[in-house]
């Protein structure tokens, strides 16, 4: 209880000191994209406190004297983008010692003054959850991280629930990247079968802990791992689950069948083969769409219609960067390609914001421009979908953390002599990286 | 329209048409159907984009272009139409047909890595050109690649020129030897006691093959003919190097390798291409002094380790310089197995190379640079008819590529 308490308090000045932005911003004349509702042609955002204030057309805003006015005349609005898979920050995960490593958690491992959180900025994302590799079948707790500016360390960045909680979920893998020589599994048949076998120990502890009602004298002994697990199994922490192939996916809604946890499927590049049963499960995607088939095996199949496939059967769809495996700069590519071959817009406008935030547990904080919602917008040159186009500003919880003007941030938008030095992600067992 | 027209001809009747071309022309290119393009915006890079435009093709050859009412479409001939047409796009430097789709054993061509110098392995000898991926990037508007031996050797063998169709190497080949590749980066270095394991010891192993290679031609050239040397395929192979027959194309990206890539170039007087060169931009006035092209890396290529210093301007940086420079979809070890040249163009078409200039840098530039500008690079009277159709500016994102017609041959029709 105590060290609960300590922790709150902790939080409370952490935010304190990062989104402590008292003054009134009103961004006039915009176009802006809601996600939440129509796009207005001509409207006015006002932001206090991290928060948005209020959110309409010019002529429905009215825009309090003492407030900073920013023309944004000719420019586009839209809330920060959410990537639902990232590897950024210098991450290492599970090692190479086994299959299943529930106890181990990504944010331990994360720097945040990582030029990659500069890049992402660039790119108008604001919140990402990021993850462990999937050479595992699990390889780890993952975090929700919001990139406020002037992080000194990953608790800067945590996103908390009602009770005070660090959110993050579970990273899970099947296909080939899991399989390796023992302790690894050799086949998919014994993946599946690992996993099972981990997750009943898991029911076995929870029983355990139910059974003994507070008693600490029938209470099992701690174990960090199965405790992850635990709350997996009660649906406070969703699993992550990385899977191409058709089967694998079939695979994934088994398991979540027999042991009811909360699941978003990542990649899913042969999600199109099987999309009425993806969204008969009522399962949501995290699709990566990448410039080629191939690279692997279990992406010879990838296609850029997987998004407008997966939306027309009904399912929940958002799309990640997987950065590195993509630039975080340049995530507006993947939902405007996935549009090119038959989404609709307002799918793909969706799925790197509001779509991002529901898969997180986060769509009453972000995702949208509403009131009540975190300030985290994006001020953009021109239309979403263009190549054209350039972030001008990204903000976060109502602070400015990247200006294209500035030229230090310019530098991480288009790179050049000193954008570079980011840390490299740690992959277990992997010669060229992950995905 | 391109989607509403008739079937593209099947592989079946293809195969079977270049048996009859085959039989009639030695040359092995191929007759094909005769078509006209008729665009919104016809990009010829020959001078300003004409409106309403048309180019005519007849026996595979561009044989008229201008606007539609001036140039007469002979009777019979195929029709096809688009808001944008282009010439043929040209990929740079490319591995495909020789990195394979499913990134396994059996189809990776494209290193050997039993030693590091081995400049004799010829590109014909292993580009694959039934490969996937072949079909995936000309389904973007490709229709030349230049492909071949990837980089990560200190010389990892022989590139080609070819176009992306064709059932056979010699089908779809259009220059046989290229560029020797060479590399000046991490991936050459070995580790432990082998070499080279040092960027000096590159240098001076490079130095010392094209010393022999010289020593090898001015023996052959000026010894009695029973004192001549017998055949060493490699030395042959630099000799071509050193009599400027064959580009020494070094891939390199930090600014220290690229001036060592040019300390080369002088010594030995050699034709160079530089390759990959993402700190160029820190040596524009000696590259330029050098006279040498940049094949520039993908603009999207991963900012790591080496690399880590890409910028998305470089392009437009080097082109606003004057020097001559293309872009590549490059070597990928892994996910995506390929990048796509127009996406590479298309980033940096918004990053100070615009539109003018990005279109240039994948069509005609990339044409002169390799020294295929009489056949292929822009939409001119006796050039090959290889075009390419859009619905829309090729490098929006969410514009489709409608049609793809090499020599006059519809080979791809938007289908995908």
């Amino acid at each position: 209880m105590k060290i609960v308490l300590t922790l709150g308090i902790a939080w409370v000045s952490i935010c304190g000191t990062l989104y402590a932005q008292s003054q009134t911003h009103a961004f006039l004349n915009a176009r802006i994209i809601p996600i939440s509702g129509d796009d207005i042609e001509r409207g006015t955002l006002l932001v206090r406190d991290g928060k948005i204030v209020a959110v309409g057309g010019s002529d429905g805003v009215d825009v309090p004297a003492e407030a900073v006015r920013v023309d944004a005349r000719g420019k586009t609005i839209m809330p920060g983008l959410i990537c639902t898979h990232s590897h950024l920050g210098g991450i290492g995960g599970a090692d190479g010692s086994a299959p299943i490593q529930p106890d181990v958690r990504v944010y331990d491992s994360i720097n945040v003054h990582d030029s990659g959180f500069k890049r992402a900025w660039a790119g108008g994302l604001t919140t990402l959850n990021i993850m462990p590799g999937s050479g595992h079948l699990l390889s780890g707790q993952t975090v929700y991280v919001k990139l406020r500016g002037g992080a000194r360390q990953i608790e800067d960045f945590f996103l908390r629930d009602a009770e005070g909680r660090v959110m993050g979920g579970m990273k899970m893998a099947n296909g080939t990247n899991s399989m390796r020589k023992s302790p690894f599994p050799g086949t998919r048949g014994k993946s599946a079968a690992l996993v099972r076998e981990r997750y009943i120990k898991a029911q076995e502890y929870r029983d355990k802990i139910v059974r003994a009602d507070g008693d600490p004298e029938k209470m099992p002994e701690r174990d960090i791992g199965l405790e992850g697990l635990v709350e997996v199994l009660e649906g406070t922490r969703v699993v992550h689950y990385h899977t191409h192939r058709h089967d694998d996916i079939m695979t994934i809604l088994r398991l979540r069948e027999e042991f009811g946890f909360r699941v978003v499927l990542h990649h899913v590049s042969e999600g199109w083969k099987v999309a009425e049963e993806i969204a008969k499960a009522g399962v949501p995607c995290s699709v990566i769409l990448v410039d080629s088939p191939g690279g692997k095996l279990e992406a010879v199949n990838l296609v850029y219609k997987t998004g407008g496939v997966l939306e027309r059967a009904g399912v929940q769809v958002a799309f990640h960067t997987d950065d590195w495996i993509t630039d975080s700069r340049l995530f507006f590519r993947m939902p405007a390609l996935a549009v090119r071959a038959g989404m609709s817009r307002a799918a793909g406008l969706r799925s790197v914001t509001l779509a991002g935030a529901e898969m997180l547990d986060l769509s009453d904080r972000i995702g949208s421009l509403e009131v009540g919602k975190d300030a985290d917008f994006i001020l953009l040159s021109g239309d979403p979908f263009s190549v054209y186009t350039k972030v001008l500003e990204t903000w976060v919880e109502g602070e400015k953390v990247f200006d294209r003007s500035d030229a230090k941030d310019r530098l991480y938008a288009v790179g050049g002599y000193g954008a570079g030095a980011d840390s490299e992600p740690y992959f277990c067992c992997f010669d060229d990286g992950e995905n | 329209m391109m989607r509403m027209m008739g079937r593209v001809m099947g592989r079946q009747s293809w195969t079977l048409s270049l048996c009859i071309s085959g039989f009639l022309l030695s040359s092995g290119s191929v007759v094909s159907g005769q078509v006209a393009i008729k665009g919104r915006q016809v990009h010829t890079m020959e001078g300003a984009v004409i409106e309403n435009g048309v180019v005519v093709i007849r026996d595979g050859k561009i044989s008229a272009v201008g606007r539609a009412d001036r140039v007469q479409i002979p009777a019979g001939f195929r029709v096809l139409e688009a808001s944008v047409v282009t010439p043929g796009l040209i990929d740079a430097h490319s591995t495909v047909g020789f990195s394979g789709i499913f990134n396994h054993q059996h189809d990776q061509d494209q290193l050997e890595r039993s030693a590091p110098v081995q400049p004799q392995l010829r590109a014909i000898d292993a580009y694959n050109p039934r490969e996937k991926l072949i079909d995936w990037v000309r389904s973007f508007g490709v229709t030349t690649l230049h492909t071949g031996h990837a980089p990560g050797e200190l010389i990892s063998g022989q590139t080609m020129v070819v176009k992306t169709r064709g059932d056979t190497v010699s089908e779809a080949v259009m220059v046989e030897a290229m560029a020797v590749a060479a590399t000046l980066s991490q991936s050459a270095r070995k580790s432990k006691d082998k070499s080279p394991g040092s960027r000096g010891k590159m240098m001076a192993m490079l130095r010392a093959e094209l010393i022999k290679a010289g020593e090898y031609l001015e023996k052959i050239e000026n010894a009695e003919e029973d004192k001549k040397p017998s055949r060493d395929l490699k030395l042959e192979s630099l000799g071509r190097v050193l009599r400027q027959e064959a580009p020494l194309m070094v891939t390199a990206y930090r600014a220290q390798d690229i001036a060592s890539a040019l300390r080369l170039g002088r010594e030995f007087d050699l034709r160079l291409w530089l390759d990959g060169a993402s700190e160029s931009y820190l040596l524009i006035d000696e590259i330029k002094a050098a006279g040498v092209p940049v094949i520039l890396h993908p603009t999207m290529m991963r900012s790591v380790r080496e690399q880590e210093n890409a910028s998305f301007e470089t392009a437009g940086i080097l082109r606003a310089a004057g020097i001559p420079v293309t872009l590549q979809s490059g070597y990928e070890s892994y996910v995506p197995k390929t990048r796509v040249v127009l996406f590479e163009a298309g980033i940096a078409a918004a990053n100070g190379l615009g539109f003018e200039g990005a279109l240039s840098v994948i069509t005609i530039d990339a044409a002169q640079i390799l020294g295929i500008g009489d056949r292929v690079g822009s939409l001119a009277v006796g050039k090959d008819g290889d075009v390419a159709l859009y619905d829309g500016d090729p490098f929006e994102y969410t514009t489709h590529c409608i049609g793809v017609v090499i020599e006059g041959e519809i080979v791809y029709d938007g289908s995908r």
